[in-house]
């Protein structure tokens, strides 16, 4: 059992290993051949990516996207594809701002009404794929995917002048949110960081008891894995179904939070949007792991941050989003790869102890 | 539970320590105000977009020309966030460029809060005020240009039908559709006026030219032989659609773009362009900055003063520019008011 153990610590470090050499692998081939040098690339990111504000920068970006790949993740860890974070997280921050910026209460209550109101938007935007996928047998990945087309819509059609918009210049937005509602933030120099920091670890946090350590992260892994099983096993696959995907869609509308309270203050025209789409592959780059995806996140920013330096130094801007991609396509692979031959590495050590168990039986008959 | 407390120890642990780095570690933004040249920050669609950016681009191409002004160009990426802008801007007027523009209403927030971090760099913006005290805000009468647009229309069309395509239904592209249709409406009362928008509210809608070919086909199958587009890079969709069928008119718009060599084969059907002079404010900008007397504050480009104008190109409207002209008249003397809001 010993040696089991090893090759399974093995094989835990590999896959990480051989994403990242493959990775760096394929981009540095893309570079080449765009006629530079991918190790100068490196290093420009490296130096300009530890700078103190950089670091601050990417973890403020970092943020959202930590959130947005968690909101995936408790989907995914359910096999349930919801491709809908993106049109409910701005629904949902859509609709919080103008809660917000209608009301004008102490910033400890308004705040606090303002997230839970983004909370329950996502939530019921989510609940509704939820229920078409248990009372119609409606896939999520259609529903999901149409109702952010469907939010696009429904935002389009209130944020206008006369209705739950203000112009301003060239812009709609929705009326601005109190000072006294604006988010903390943690003093740094020469920026400060955005205090929704504090909120997502506690919700990192929360993601990882809830499904690690509660009777309900049981049995939606269960579901995720082997749905008949799960049933068998007295779980209501259409409870848990509905109830993960109003879980995702609130962790959906806290991605709008720190752009709409530490931010912008109002939904504009110029809200973020397609972050739900990023947090899709950070939840894959991090396995669906409250740590990996905050090192997904983490290095989304840093990619981000470093890219428009390497434009200085004359590079493609396309090269980090190809960077992204191949990282994503990579890990993937690589964990892949490293589960089948973990498999194969398994299936043989059974067999070989079946042979051998066989041959002290044939033994054992013989001098019978 | 051991595990849990483990967990979240390890997580603010992680946070204190990235704060602490923060603390101590090398800050990259220095001085700035130096004198590189231009830097211009694009929204989505980029240089070569035949139309908005590219206008701007014209202007900078001119100062490298004449006042012999070098230049850096960066572009957006879809879907980005005020940070990106941020970093944008800042990476410029870091890199020692000035004045750093920020073309596209996006950049209004940014440019302006970028702005105070450097206050010995210029900075302008295309379609957005200035609240910062070195900032040039540079804003277009789009709807009076379009409501020559709207005029042409009508007098061209023989179906009596016209149409309007925007890229994202914002305050921007309304003023665009809002002068489009009181133009055809006060020159021909009796035309129909079909206006539709590609995206409700994702800046998408200035690089798909794929979803302007779709609105536009749907268009001329209704019977409409006029499109005005408004919608950046998406618009050359459009145009490309209504030069598949003849006796058709598209309307072009920011860049002249009969002169476009991207759409050269498809100039006969370009009618006329709404231009935005944005070349002309960005040149000014430039040349302001080189002369030790930068721009500031803000500055309306209007019909009046040549800000906006319809492009003679091709030479289709020469039997109407009679007409044209009067219109023009009367918006200069202010007989005529265009509205910025499309009527409901």
């Amino acid at each position: 059992m010993k040696k089991l153990d090893k090759n399974k610590l093995i094989l835990g470090v590999a896959a990480p290993v051989l994403a990242i050499v493959a990775a760096l692998a394929i981009t540095s081939v893309i570079i080449l051949a765009t006629g530079k040098d991918p190790i100068h690339a490196y290093t420009v990111m490296a130096d300009f990516g530890s700078k103190s504000d950089s670091q601050v920068w990417i973890v403020n970006k970092a943020i959202p996207y930590y959130l947005s790949a968690l909101a995936v993740a408790i989907g995914f860890r359910m096999n349930l594809f919801n491709i809908g974070v993106d049109g409910q997280y701005r629904i949902a921050a859509f609709f919080a701002a103008v809660v917000g910026g209608a009301l004008t209460l102490p910033g400890f209550l308004q705040i606090p009404l303002i997230i839970i109101v983004a909370m329950l938007v996502g939530s019921v935007w989510a609940g509704i794929a939820g229920l078409l996928k248990t009372t119609r047998g409606v896939s999520e990945v259609i529903t999901t995917i149409m109702l952010n087309s469907i939010a696009a819509a429904v935002i389009g059609y209130f944020l206008q002048e006369g209705r739950l918009a203000q112009k301003d210049g060239n812009l709609f937005h929705t009326p601005n949110i109190p000072s006294s509602s604006h988010f903390f933030t943690i003093p740094t120099t020469p920026k400060p960081l955005d205090g929704f920091l504090v909120v997502a670890v506690i919700v990192g946090a929360l993601y990882w008891f809830v499904l690690n350590r509660t009777r309900f992260g049981f049995d939606l892994r269960t579901v995720g894995q082997s749905e008949s099983a799960a049933e068998a096993s007295g779980v209501s696959v259409k409870r848990m179904v509905v109830t993960s995907m109003l879980l995702s869609g609130a962790a959906a509308g806290l991605i709008g939070m720190p752009t709409l309270l530490g931010v912008s203050y109002n939904y504009g025209t110029d809200f973020p949007i397609g972050i739900g789409f990023t947090g899709i592959a950070i939840a894959l780059l991090g396995r669906n792991h409250p740590v990996g995806m905050a090192a997904g996140a983490l290095l989304w920013g840093f990619l981000e941050r470093t890219g428009t330096q390497l434009e200085f130094e004359d590079y493609q801007q396309e090269i980090v989003g190809v960077m992204q991609g191949v990282i994503v396509l990579c890990v993937v692979i690589a964990y892949e790869l490293v589960r089948r031959y973990g498999l194969r590495l398994q299936q043989r050590q059974v067999g070989e102890e079946l042979a051998a168990q066989a041959r002290k039986t044939d033994k054992a008959e013989v001098s019978a | 539970m051991h595990r849990v407390s483990k967990i979240v120890a390890t997580g603010v642990a992680t946070a204190a320590l990235a704060a602490s780095l923060t603390a101590c570690g090398e800050s990259s933004t220095e001085a700035g105000g130096a004198d590189k040249g231009v830097g211009l920050a694009f929204d989505v669609g980029g240089r070569d977009d035949h139309s908005f950016n590219e206008a701007a681009s014209r202007g900078v191409d001119k100062a490298g020309k004449e006042l012999g002004v070098k230049s850096k160009l960066m572009t957006a990426k879809n879907g980005e966030t005020e940070a990106d802008r941020e970093q944008r801007l800042s990476s410029l007027a870091e890199a020692g460029y000035n004045p750093v523009i920020g073309v596209g209403f996006n950049y209004g927030k940014s440019v302006n809060k970028v702005a105070k971090d450097y206050p010995k760099t210029t900075f302008g913006v295309v379609d957005s005020g200035a609240t910062a005290k070195n900032v040039y805000g540079m804003v277009f009468a789009e709807h009076e240009g379009s409501y020559l647009a709207g005029v042409a229309a009508a007098l061209k069309s023989k179906t009596h039908k016209v149409g309007f395509i925007g890229g994202v239904n914002n305050a921007l592209i309304q003023k665009f559709q809002a002068g489009f249709e009181q133009g055809v409406r006060e020159t021909d009362p009796s035309a129909k006026i079909t206006s539709e928008y590609l995206y409700a509210n994702d800046d998408k809608g200035f690089n798909d030219p794929a979803a302007a070919k779709g609105k536009a086909k749907g268009m001329l199958d209704a019977g409409i032989d006029v499109i005005y587009t408004a919608a950046g890079q998406s618009g050359n969709g459009s145009i490309e659609t209504v030069a598949g069928k003849k006796g058709t008119w598209a309307i072009g718009v920011d860049s002249d773009q009969y002169l476009q060599p991207g759409l050269a084969q498809y100039k006969g059907s370009i009618l006329t362009s709404v231009m935005k002079n944005v070349d002309v404010a960005v040149f000014d900008l430039v040349k302001s900055v080189k002369d030790k007397k930068p721009l500031t504050g803000d500055k309306l480009y209007t019909l009046k003063d040549n800000g906006v104008r319809l492009s003679t190109s091709g030479g289709f409207i020469d039997d109407i520019q009679a007409k044209l002209d009067a219109a023009k008249e009367k918006i200069a003397s202010g007989q005529v008011k265009v509205g910025e809001s499309p009527k409901k």
